[in-house]
């Protein structure tokens, strides 16, 4: 069995049908890119698959368990120790430093202060922004934040990483220096990545690609899809 | 072509070889096709005969593939001229893609051409793929990079075309089949 998997994966919003039987599996380890036109349904898949949304049918697994079926509670237990995300933006909080942004998920895991900070900086060289440890967001740019937040989501050290669009706000050389450092630092922990773009660009940073189409995968890439359940 | 004015840039910093000159070529320039060494020397021929480069010595076992070649003052003017040159702004690969979907269709064939296209989407985004990897290596130099980008940036055109053009022929499979 796949590292994470789904299975007929079904959910709407209202009448508007968003996934209509995803089937998807991810191996550890792996950057996968989950790339379709605007409105197909990825970003409503990767919250399925990160347990940010119940599925209205279908299951999703990780690691050998069913993960959909799972309380608000657990689901965000798993979020918090197993998982990290990334979004486009607006994820650092604008009061805090770049430092403590990062320290942040740490500390609301019951991690010491000075510990936490110690993590937070250690992340943010690697991310090469340890120059704003002690910047609000507001006096960086926005590739340097989207690297704070980079260094946020992995200083819990998430086995798998969820990212929607994490260069969709930056022009292309940040956007390139987003990417490389989040690969890069991926490989090196083996952290299992699920990249949702529209851009080829950005999907070509992944291992693999999976295609969807209204609503469902799309493996032949001809751009029409049966509904699978 | 513009192998000439590379074996001419290649002899800037001084008189090289026809060997020397092919491994230059390929090393500086990785995403071009690898130039053959007849190729080398029947250009450096061309570059004697029209004055911008002379023979600068030999080896001891003289060969033809032992002799060195310099860049003489009008080759360097020549050089300039080329950098300088704006190229018409024609695409090169695409219209190789667009002939044969337009080709596919004028047989009627719309399968046949939705099949190529997904082929040639996938062939595209592999090559994507090779080359972001050829970027982000960490023991990438700035050439490669930019040699990368320019090789990225073409096959990103390409395939905003292919996407596009799937999903017109897509449509037109609708109604074909719909009938
Ligand atoms: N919160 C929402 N309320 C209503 N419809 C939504 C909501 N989020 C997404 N949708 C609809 O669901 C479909 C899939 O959206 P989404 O998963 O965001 O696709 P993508 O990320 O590929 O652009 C679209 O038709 C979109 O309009
Ligand atoms: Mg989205």
């Amino acid at each position: 069995m796949s590292y994470l998997s789904a299975r007929g994966l079904v959910r709407s919003y209202g009448r508007t049908p968003a996934l209509r039987g995803v089937n998807l599996d991810v191996e550890e380890g792996e950057i996968v890119a989950v790339t379709g036109p605007s409105g197909c349904g990825k970003s409503t898949l990767l919250h399925c698959l990160a347990g940010i949304l119940r599925p209205d049918a279908g299951e999703v697994t990780y690691r050998g368990r069913r993960i959909d079926t799972l309380s608000e509670g657990a689901r965000a237990a798993l979020r918090r120790t197993e998982f990290g995300v990334l979004f486009q933006f607006g994820q650092l909080v604008a009061e805090l430093t770049a430092a403590e942004n990062v320290a942040l998920p740490l500390l609301l895991a019951g991690t010491g202060r000075r510990e936490a900070r110690t993590a937070a900086l250690s992340w943010l060289d690697r991310l090469g922004v340890a120059d704003f440890a002690d910047q609000r967001p507001g006096e960086m740019s926005g590739g340097q934040q989207q690297r704070c937040a980079v260094a946020r989501a992995l200083v819990t050290e998430p086995r798998v990483l969820f990212c929607d669009e994490p260069t969709g706000a930056l022009d292309s050389l940040a956007g390139e220096q987003v990417l490389g450092h989040l690969v890069r630092l991926a490989r090196e922990q083996r952290t299992t990545v699920v990249l949702v773009t529209h851009d080829v660009q950005v999907a070509a940073y992944g291992d693999r690609e999976i295609m969807l189409r209204d609503g469902a995968a799309d493996p032949t890439g001809l751009g029409t899809v049966a509904a699978q359940q | 072509m513009s192998t000439p004015h590379v074996l001419l840039g290649l002899l800037v910093d001084g008189p090289k070889h026809g060997y020397d000159l092919k491994r230059a070529h390929d090393l500086k320039l990785p995403r071009a096709k690898p130039v053959a060494f007849g190729q080398v020397y029947a250009t450096l021929g061309r570059l004697v005969r029209d004055g911008l480069v002379v023979p600068a010595g030999q080896d001891r076992d003289a060969g033809p593939d032992r002799t060195s070649y310099e860049l003489t003052e009008e080759g360097r003017k020549a050089l300039k001229e080329w950098i300088a040159a704006v190229e018409a702004p024609m695409p090169h690969l695409s219209s190789v893609l667009l002939a044969k979907v337009v080709v596919a269709l004028l047989v009627g064939d719309v399968n046949q051409a939705r099949e190529y296209l997904a082929a040639q989407r996938a062939a595209h985004t592999t090559r994507l793929r090779e080359l972001t990897g050829v970027k982000t290596d960490p023991d990438a130099s700035l050439s490669d990079v930019i040699a990368a980008d320019f090789g990225i940036a073409h096959l990103d055109a390409d395939l905003r075309w292919l996407q596009t053009t799937l999903d017109r022929v897509a449509d037109l499979h609708r109604e074909v089949t719909t009938r």
